[in-house]
């Protein structure tokens, strides 16, 4: 897929003056959201930042739809309406559930696990800023091994990250993909070919949180790439039963070619107390994920 | 000319929706409430109900998806009982501050631990103050006329509410008796298409349940009560229409059996107003002047109708199949709260609570306590509070 200008109608779409933290990641996702479906979707969004980022009533930052649901049920909810317009005839508008990664791996994942299988047509979107940030940066089943977080204080989180996306290919569903808003390009590839498939489909969005990471709102899309260029973060699709690897991951299959994981890690206060065995871990954690990538491609 | 089938409650419900044209159902299975899906699976996979069903992994789902694709535009029904009514809890609310029409059958069951299956209405009344309306049946035919009514009530500009009807699981639910089901042309005509405030179909720009100011966010709540004021008057406005196409006779939110020159008035709902009635009719015979007035509408509450009917009588027992515990049964607060807005001075007021768990209740154990309600207005040393078990009375 070619390179498309972007994001070319973004400002129709999403509307300056939302409520986001400065260096936020959901408003550059959104706008690659609108570039391709423009005000032809339909966003079910549970408890989250997002939540928050749409706006105060009577105000509304975004010139599409937007369904805001309970914790638990943006997959059942986005079911029910993608079912209600296929039963209606109308075919001109994407459903999105947009959630976060608490929203999905922890309290969503039964009504997300239930979606996959029944395989309703519609767009999962987990942006994963890996914690809780909308309640104040707790941990949840998708912070990665590490990080500090307010009820991971003192020691930081010693469970690994929850790799959702692998979860999604295990229910058998049409299209898996990750990406990253530090590849808006990439992002804009994937929500493209998402929209000619039916079925349910779900993209694991990788959307660093200057608030809830610790550092300078400058850095989200900088940090975004770190993590890919260090290997941490992979971009990949899966479909047709195996991994395509994705154009921006495609050089870091050499470990050579990779930079060093503390590139990505020192820009973050969350990683501060980081020693060098969690270090060792965490360069394992990389090794183990592309080992399973290239078992699978 | 409509039918006349032997159904059982469940599948009065399940009927109900069908003559409905409901497009979408989801559901999660719990006893007593799965044959009302069974039923309708049955009607979708045979071809005879054009509709999509969602056979969801949760309660929580199945409301969850019954919400999306009302907003997207859908006439929608599902069902549930006891646990699964109290794990969908959170989305039951949801839908009514949304103001989605839509339409649930709950097939009532108490609540655990212990597990028990047997029905009482404590799952029911966890619903009360969610902003829905809420009716319940005593009768396989009153469970479809209630249910088929609830979605033109749901639909009503004047409501935009989603409505719940109650029917108690297995003495409804698992019974056959015939039931009168009108013909599909006929209620067509009369239920026409889905109505509701708003759809999101990707039409118009709509963001549904943004953040709000706490003035705003009252005010939206301020229109529920409104919306609930207003109910009153639909309610018995399509239950006229309904009557008049159907032939079915008109009972309004409460039904007075023996009610009018009573001097003791009984107020109950649900199937065990049959074993009352029975009491009643029995203890007429001995010459006790007893009636009953039977809810079949539970919110909005129908404290003033009650108020007239029950105000001039000595006294008023009220029989509840739930309790908040540490205070007393659900009815009995709402109906005496609804004589203290009219009276300072109220006949005595006595409120008994029975039949939890799904200990059965017969007219015997009616007879019993009503007589002794009687005698107890007449001795002027009523009890207000009982809990009526095993044929004793706990105070």
């Amino acid at each position: 897929m070619s390179r498309p200008p972007l994001p070319y109608k973004a400002r129709d779409v999403v509307l300056p003056g939302d409520a986001a933290c400065p260096g936020c990641p959901i408003p550059i996702a959104w706008k690659v959201l609108s570039a391709v479906f423009g005000d032809k979707m339909i966003l079910v969004i549970p408890a989250s930042c997002s939540s928050v980022v749409v706006g105060m009533y009577p105000g509304n930052s975004l010139r599409a739809s937007v369904i805001h649901v309970p914790f638990a049920s943006a997959a059942a909810v986005a079911s029910g309406v993608s079912e209600a317009l296929k039963k209606r005839g109308i075919t001109d508008v994407q459903v999105i559930a947009w959630a976060g990664d608490g929203g999905t791996a922890d309290i969503g994942m039964a009504s997300l696990s239930g979606a996959a299988e029944r395989n309703h047509d519609f767009i999962y979107i987990m942006y994963d800023n890996e914690a809780y940030m909308n309640t104040g940066i707790q941990r949840s089943s998708s912070t990665p091994r590490g990080a500090w977080t307010t009820t991971t204080p003192v020691i930081g989180k010693s469970e690994e990250k929850k790799d959702v996306a692998k979860i999604m290919i295990a229910h058998g569903v049409p299209y898996v993909a990750t990406a990253s808003i530090g590849y808006v390009h990439d992002f804009y590839n994937k929500l493209v070919r998402a929209s000619k498939i039916r079925g349910f489909k779900f993209i694991s969005l990788h959307a660093p949180c200057p608030i809830g990471w610790r550092f300078d709102p400058r850095y989200t899309v900088k940090i975004a790439r770190l993590a890919v260029e260090s290997g941490l973060w992979i971009l990949y699709e899966y479909y047709d039963g195996k991994i395509h690897l994705s154009g921006p991951s495609r050089p870091y299959m050499d470990p050579s070619k990779r930079k060093p994981v503390e590139e990505y890690l020192k820009l973050q206060g969350r990683f501060r107390r980081i020693d060098d065995e969690l270090l060792k871990s965490i360069q394992e954690y990389v090794e183990k994920n592309w080992e399973w990538v290239k078992r699978h491609m | 000319m409509g039918l006349k089938l032997v159904l059982t409650g469940n599948y009065a419900l399940a009927y109900a929706a069908k003559v409905a044209r409901v497009n979408v159902v989801a559901a999660y299975p719990i006893t007593p409430q799965t044959s009302v899906v069974e039923k309708l699976a049955e009607f979708i996979e045979e071809g005879e109900l054009d509709a999509v069903m969602i056979r969801v992994e949760s309660e929580h789902s199945a409301l969850a998806a019954c919400f999306g694709a009302a907003l997207a535009g859908a006439r929608v029904f599902t069902a549930t009982s006891s646990q699964g009514l109290l794990y969908m809890h959170e989305v039951v609310h949801w839908a009514s501050r949304a103001r989605a029409p839509m339409v649930m059958g709950i097939v009532t069951r108490t609540i655990g631990p212990p597990w028990n299956i047997w029905p009482d209405h404590t799952d029911y009344m966890d619903q009360r103050d969610t902003g829905w309306v809420m009716s319940f049946a005593m009768d396989n035919q009153e469970a479809f006329d209630l249910t088929l009514q609830a979605f033109k009530v749901s639909e009503d500009p004047r409501v935009y509410l989603p409505v719940m009807v109650g029917i108690e699981g297995f003495i409804l639910g698992h019974t056959s008796m015939p039931v009168e089901v009108p013909e599909q042309k006929l209620v067509d005509e009369w239920l026409g298409p889905r109505r509701q405030p708003y759809v999101v179909d990707g039409s118009e720009h709509l963001a549904i349940g943004n953040l709000a100011s706490p003035e705003d966010t009252e005010e939206f709540f301020m229109d529920i009560q409104n919306a609930m004021e207003q109910a009153r008057k639909v309610v018995v406005e399509v239950e006229e229409e309904y009557s008049k196409i159907t032939g079915r006779p008109f009972k309004g939110p409460v039904e007075c059996f023996k009610c009018e020159d009573a001097k003791y008035v009984a107020i109950s709902m649900g199937a065990w107003s049959g074993d009352l009635m029975e009491s009643i009719l029995q203890l007429r015979d001995e010459g006790y002047s007893v009636g009953l007035l039977r809810i079949r509408y539970y919110r909005p509450f129908p404290g003033d109708y009650i108020f007239e009917k029950a105000n001039s009588t000595k006294g008023v027992v009220v029989f509840d199949r739930a309790v908040s515990f540490g205070s007393y049964g659900p009815i009995f607060l709402d109906t005496a709260a609804s004589f203290l807005k009219h009276a300072r001075k109220t006949p005595y007021i006595k409120n008994v609570v029975a039949g939890i768990g799904g200990v059965n209740i017969t007219s015997d154990d009616f007879s019993r306590i009503l007589k002794r309600f009687v005698h107890e207005v007449e001795s002027d040393d009523v009890n207000v509070f009982e809990w009526y078990h095993k044929g004793k009375v706990v105070k």
